[in-house]
């Protein structure tokens, strides 16, 4: 079993009471406190917003942060369904069963002991367990990194509106990228306000039909000013970006130049015949939070 | 553009005086329905004990806390953050909430369609724009949760909120065939190709 660590290194052992009580504190945290990155976005649309009606709406947006930080209340009343995203670094030791069994407990007494909505049911009987759990959820996306001896939970209360504006086509390589940016374009326009702009407009480009998919939430949800590690994905989010503020469709689709705070892409290699887009799309209470464990404790971030 | 302070419920005048563009503030009475709540009313004939005539409805789903029913409590919840939702989905409800139930006014996210603004024009109401996700704002316009129907769908139950100083609010869709949604949403058409030929996608 030494071969599980380092000679010589204790590894970062996680109990999962712990990872309980972080789920439970990172859901609840997450519904009330906006990242600074989004905080900043909004005084960015807001110094350069032209619109009347545009400006008095990402005013009330900006009052509300600061109320449901002085209220100790929720940002939002849709407390989504629950995403963690698992990020587990080198020399770590979890049980990863016990793992997901603790966010699911953490998740429910959130739920129940804030009190939360519970917004999550069964998908053919429409049953509310008031737990925000059920079959397969909270969704937890669980991935290995190279941090030694950490382990990052993220939390991300992913409201419906904003979900129900998710596409996937299956583009072929004769369409090119012009059809991916059509399909951006289209889309943006399609969801106009029902997905509560100004949004962060998540596109996956390449990977398989499910990747493509992830690949456009993980875009979705990637802190504002965070680039495409892919060089071609890096410009194509960069034009979409302004194009998408050039449409008009404004704040709550009532006008206006903040469309998006910004459009994010994120690439995977694909097979010769595909060409693959989906497009997820992040309300403007993109709300995040995380807890990073490492042997020195525990941090609450973003 | 005017603003409007209206104690609720109103009549048909006093919607029909509302305009796309002007401001409301809501007084007294508010009810929250949702997708769920008008899937059982209107898919499934189950009818409410509330009296919703000249009243406006909110689409919502909201935080609640139990607590014990007292004398101007009958619902047994308080506020712990109520907010709304996206219209869109509900829009084939709109003119059964209008003709069955009298409804005059809808507050939601996002907009409605064509038939909503054909039924606003028709019997008399009108769609006023809240902001989505400025719930915890919005929860300091609500003083109780004075009522609930339908609780077998909690969250999606009728909700009877006693509200003070509900608004602004904007008149987004009037009952004289004016929609600020079908304005912006036009724009965005007609952008479309100029935002393409940019990106060497037309």
């Amino acid at each position: 079993m030494t071969l599980m660590t380092k000679p010589g290194v204790e590894p970062l052992r996680i109990e999962p009471e712990a990872i309980e009580e972080a789920a439970k504190l990172l859901y609840i945290r997450a519904c009330k406190i906006l990242p600074n990155d989004i905080k900043a976005g909004f005084a960015r649309l807001d110094g350069s917003e032209t619109d009347a009606t545009a400006k008095t709406i990402l005013a009330t947006m900006i009052e509300n942060i600061g109320v449901a930080e002085r209220l100790d209340n929720l940002l939002c009343q849709d407390t989504g369904i629950p995403i963690f995203n698992v990020l587990i670094g080198r020399n770590v030791q979890v049980d990863g069963w016990a793992l997901k069994d603790a966010i699911a407990k953490g998740t429910a007494r959130a739920t129940r002991e804030h009190p939360l909505r519970s917004s999550v049911v069964h998908p053919i009987t429409r049953k509310n367990e008031h737990t925000s759990c059920g079959e397969r959820v909270p969704v937890i996306n669980i991935d290995f990194t190279d941090a030694e001896r950490e382990l990052r939970l993220e939390m991300i209360p992913k409201g419906s509106g904003s979900e129900n504006g998710s596409f996937l086509q299956m583009l072929i390589p004769a369409d090119g990228v012009a059809a991916v940016k059509r399909f951006v374009i289209d889309r943006v326009i399609q969801a106009g306000g029902k997905v509560c702009p100004p949004t962060i407009v998540g596109v996956g480009v390449g990977g398989t039909s499910d990747l493509c998919m992830h690949l456009a939430k993980v875009a979705a949800t990637r802190p504002l000013g965070s680039r495409c590690t892919d060089a071609e994905g890096a410009k194509l989010e960069e034009a979409l970006s302004e194009a998408v503020n050039t449409l008009g469709i404004g704040p709550q689709g009532l006008g206006g130049d903040s469309t998006a705070f910004a459009v994010h892409v994120e690439t995977a290699a694909t097979h010769i015949t595909m060409n693959p887009v989906a497009v997820n799309i992040q309300c403007h209470s993109a709300r995040r939070a995380s807890a990073t464990f490492t042997p020195a404790g525990i941090a609450i971030g973003f | 553009m005017t603003h409007h302070v209206l104690p609720m419920p109103i009549t048909e005048a006093q919607v029909r005086a509302l305009r796309a563009g002007d401001t409301v503030t809501l007084e007294e009475t508010l009810y929250g329905i949702r997708d769920a709540t008008q899937i059982h009313m209107f898919d499934h004939g189950r009818r409410t004990k509330f009296d919703l005539r000249g009243h406006a409805v909110i689409h919502t789903a909201p935080n609640l806390r139990k607590v014990e029913r007292s004398g101007t409590n009958h619902s047994g919840y308080e506020a712990v953050c109520v907010g709304t939702t996206t219209s869109d989905r509900m829009e084939r409800f709109t003119r059964p909430l209008m003709e069955r139930e009298g409804v005059r006014i809808i507050i939601g996210k996002g907009g409605l369609r064509d038939g909503s603004l054909e039924a606003f024009r028709e019997i008399g109401g009108a769609y006023l724009a809240v902001v989505g996700g400025a719930a915890a704002l919005e929860t300091t316009w609500i003083e109780a949760v004075e009522d609930v129907d339908l609780d077998d769908l909690n969250p999606e139950s009728l909700y009877k909120f006693r509200i003070k100083g509900f608004g602004p609010l904007l008149v987004a869709m009037d009952s004289h065939g004016g929609s600020l949604y079908a304005t912006v949403n036009a724009e965005a058409a007609r952008r479309r190709q100029a935002v393409l030929e940019k990106l060497g996608a037309a």
